[in-house]
């Protein structure tokens, strides 16, 4: 990345004038505390005591064998306090905005599970906390809205747009321009105007340190295989970035192809869309001929986004990471394989990573030693998922 | 068409926005003859975007209702090239995406073509557009910078270098249409970035009514509103053009009048 946050080609500062003095202020508060022994000090004790890491690198044995003896380990990222890998980046800004004296605290989220980290932060530290979301999303994953809200944060409801993941996100962004000298903006994944892409990969690579250190006391070597699903890119990013330089680790980012991509309504800029500016850097985006974004359509709220961090962008085009998609129907087929082979509900996003390896295992070699990331649990997917599993008998 | 400065040369000037094929094109081409004729100083005419996402909820909806009608960069170039007689020089105000995908070069040249003085794209600040902002200036297009109360003193004089035209100056903290603008340090805000800047000075924001232009008129050049007409566009829509024309044109001359009263001791 260089001094203006860009990524290659990808990233920069597409915002109004109102948030550059922000994005300095913050760039430079994030620079200083992540050399502040004291702040990471605070920051590691919060990731251990209160949200149970290093989660496990737990080897998924009879999954593995349904997959062409690929040798799978799962990072259980679902273990985490609140039941996703966002709160690892949550704890980390919320202890950013308290450096910065900023006692208002605002968050988009589609899936809830970003929302419900932040209203918990906040609420353990005793901050306001309001939460945009669309009102689709907030019927899609009605037990987070509940959670968040029991947390004490005001859950906004976005009826503009697609009321999805994309409105909530402009909705936070002109909550911060017209409240930014008291408010931070706590945004959920590695997307957004520098420094955020490169803050939060930096607040999850937690999950590709700890994964090293893992493998490393299990398996002696590093993985052949990282796979994790890409909505945002935050989880994804925090697994691959410490593997980066590994030049035999090879990676695989799952997007959400929806209905398919030849239909056009999916989720996977990467895969399905073209270079574009949205939500302030520059990055695959889904957009028409005239440079509208397009709606994302996927059955996981997480993954339903017409953009991606600008670092997958380069990756992408780099080639050092592999992406491709699931459909709604592989990621469904891949939640219930985990749930019956190995007694684990994943998110909704998360089986999007795992249909991968149900499409591609016998391509792979047996052996071959993969790591996928759990992002998170499937607790808020119940609902939606009720109708899908057991049409007959409801 | 004469040229933004010879705008400004007539004293303080209203710059009135308007949301392009809001409800349609025609209408928009007719809205911006009468403003001709009225004597504003300078047309702004907003291209639509999905994501607007420095816009308050009422230019929001209009460009919903623009994009649901089929309004692209094109077409909208196409309506500017109708409109040659129009003497009020034109500035495009829009967010980047569009721009980026129309090309940027092409679309530097075809604004130019169909008349337009000058650029402004909220999400494009002057650093981060600097290739496309130099392009512009090079070839005559006035891109137009916006500052905010909380922009830095190193970032006005940087912007004080690039800024042909005017530059824009934000009332407030906040997204177009909060009803809170201007700030209250209005004059003090302005004395500061006036202190930094030569090219005249535009207000918007928030601004909605004769009784605020009154009173930060003594501070500025010219005065953008925005929201408020694009309300009365959309409260309008179900009458016909000619009830919308009107009712913009009997607005927008209490808002000259307000502007161009002499002020009160
Ligand atoms: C469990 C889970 N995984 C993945 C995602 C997708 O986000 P990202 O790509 O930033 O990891 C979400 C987003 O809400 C999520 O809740």
């Amino acid at each position: 990345m260089d001094l203006k946050g860009y990524f290659g080609r990808f990233g920069g500062r597409f915002v109004p004038e109102t948030l550059i003095p922000a994005l300095e202020e913050l760039e430079e508060a994030f620079y200083e505390a992540i050399n502040d022994e004291a702040f990471m000090a605070q920051y590691r004790y919060l990731l251990k005591d209160y949200s149970g890491r290093p989660t496990s690198l737990y080897f998924a044995d009879r999954l593995s064998k349904h997959l062409s003896d690929i040798k799978l380990y799962l990072k259980r990222e679902d273990l985490n306090h609140t039941g996703a890998h966002k709160i690892n980046n949550v704890l980390g800004q919320i202890l950013l905005a308290l450096r910065m004296n900023k006692k208002r605290i605002i968050a988009e989220t589609g899936a809830g599970q970003h929302g419900l980290a932040t209203a918990t932060a906040a609420a353990k530290f005793g901050l306001e906390c309001h939460i945009y979301m669309g009102l689709e999303d907030m019927h899609r994953q009605a037990l987070n809205v509940y959670k968040m809200r029991t947390l004490g944060a005001e859950v906004i409801p976005v009826t503009s747009g697609t009321m999805t993941l994309k409105d909530a996100t402009n909705e936070a962004i002109r909550d911060w321009v017209t409240n930014v000298s008291t408010t931070h903006y706590v945004i959920g994944s590695v997307v957004g105007p520098h420094p955020y892409p490169m803050m939060v990969r930096e607040f999850q690579r937690v999950i590709g340190d700890e994964t090293k250190e893992q493998i490393l006391q299990k398996e002696g070597r590093l993985p052949d295989l990282l796979v994790a699903c890409v909505g945002g890119g935050s989880n994804s990013m925090g697994m691959f970035y410490p593997f980066v330089n590994d030049k035999d680790v090879k990676m695989v980012g799952v997007e959400a192809a929806g209905y398919g991509i030849e239909t056009g309504q999916h989720a996977a800029a990467l895969t399905g869309g073209s270079v574009g500016v949205l939500h302030g850097s520059r990055s695959y985006i889904l957009q028409d001929e005239n440079g509208q974004i397009v709606p994302a359509v996927s059955i996981s709220a997480g993954l339903d986004y017409p953009g991606v961090g600008p670092e997958h962008s380069f990756y992408h085009e780099t080639g050092r990471v592999h992406y491709t998609h699931a459909t709604d129907d592989e990621a469904i087929e891949a939640f219930k394989l985990l749930c019956e082979t190995e007694g684990i509900i994943p998110a909704l996003e998360s089986a999007h990573a795992l249909a991968f390896l149900v499409r591609e295992h016998k391509n792979i070699e047996p052996g071959t030693l993969a790591v996928l990331c759990l992002s998170g649990r499937g607790d808020k997917d119940m609902e939606a998922i009720k109708g899908k599993l057991f049409e007959e008998e409801m | 068409m004469r040229t933004l400065s010879e705008a400004f040369d007539a004293g303080k000037i209203l710059i009135p926005y308007i949301a392009a094929g809001d409800p349609d094109l025609d209408t928009t081409a007719e809205i911006i003859g009468e403003l001709d004729k009225l004597g504003v100083g300078i047309i702004e005419v907003g291209m639509p975007f999905s994501d607007p996402l420095a816009d308050g909820p009422i230019i929001q909806a209009a460009s919903q209702r623009a994009l649901a009608g089929g309004t692209n960069i094109s077409r909208i170039f196409e309506m500017l090239e109708e409109l040659r007689d129009v003497k009020t020089p034109i500035v495009l105000m829009g967010y980047f995406n569009p721009i980026m995908k129309y090309g940027e070069k092409s679309f530097i040249e075809d604004a130019l073509s169909c008349g337009v003085s000058g650029v402004l794209i909220p999400d494009l600040p002057f650093d981060e557009g600097k290739e496309f902002y130099d392009i512009c200036s090079e070839k005559g297009l006035c891109p137009i910078y916006m500052v905010t109360p909380n922009t830095k003193e190193e970032r006005l004089s940087q912007i004080e270098r690039k800024a042909r035209g005017f530059l824009y100056c934000v009332s407030l903290l906040g997204i177009t249409g909060d009803k809170r603008g201007p700030i209250e340090g209005i004059k003090s805000y302005m004395e500061r970035v006036r202190s930094h800047v030569s090219v005249p000075l535009a207000l918007g924001f928030g601004i909605d009514s004769p009784d605020k232009i009154r009173a930060v008129k003594p501070y500025v050049d010219g005065i953008v509103i925005g929201s408020a007409i694009v309300n009365i566009i959309s409260e309008k829509a179900d009458m016909g053009r000619k009830a919308i024309v009107n009712e913009v044109s009997v607005f927008t001359s209490a808002l000259i009048d307000a502007l161009r009263t002499a002020l009160q001791p």
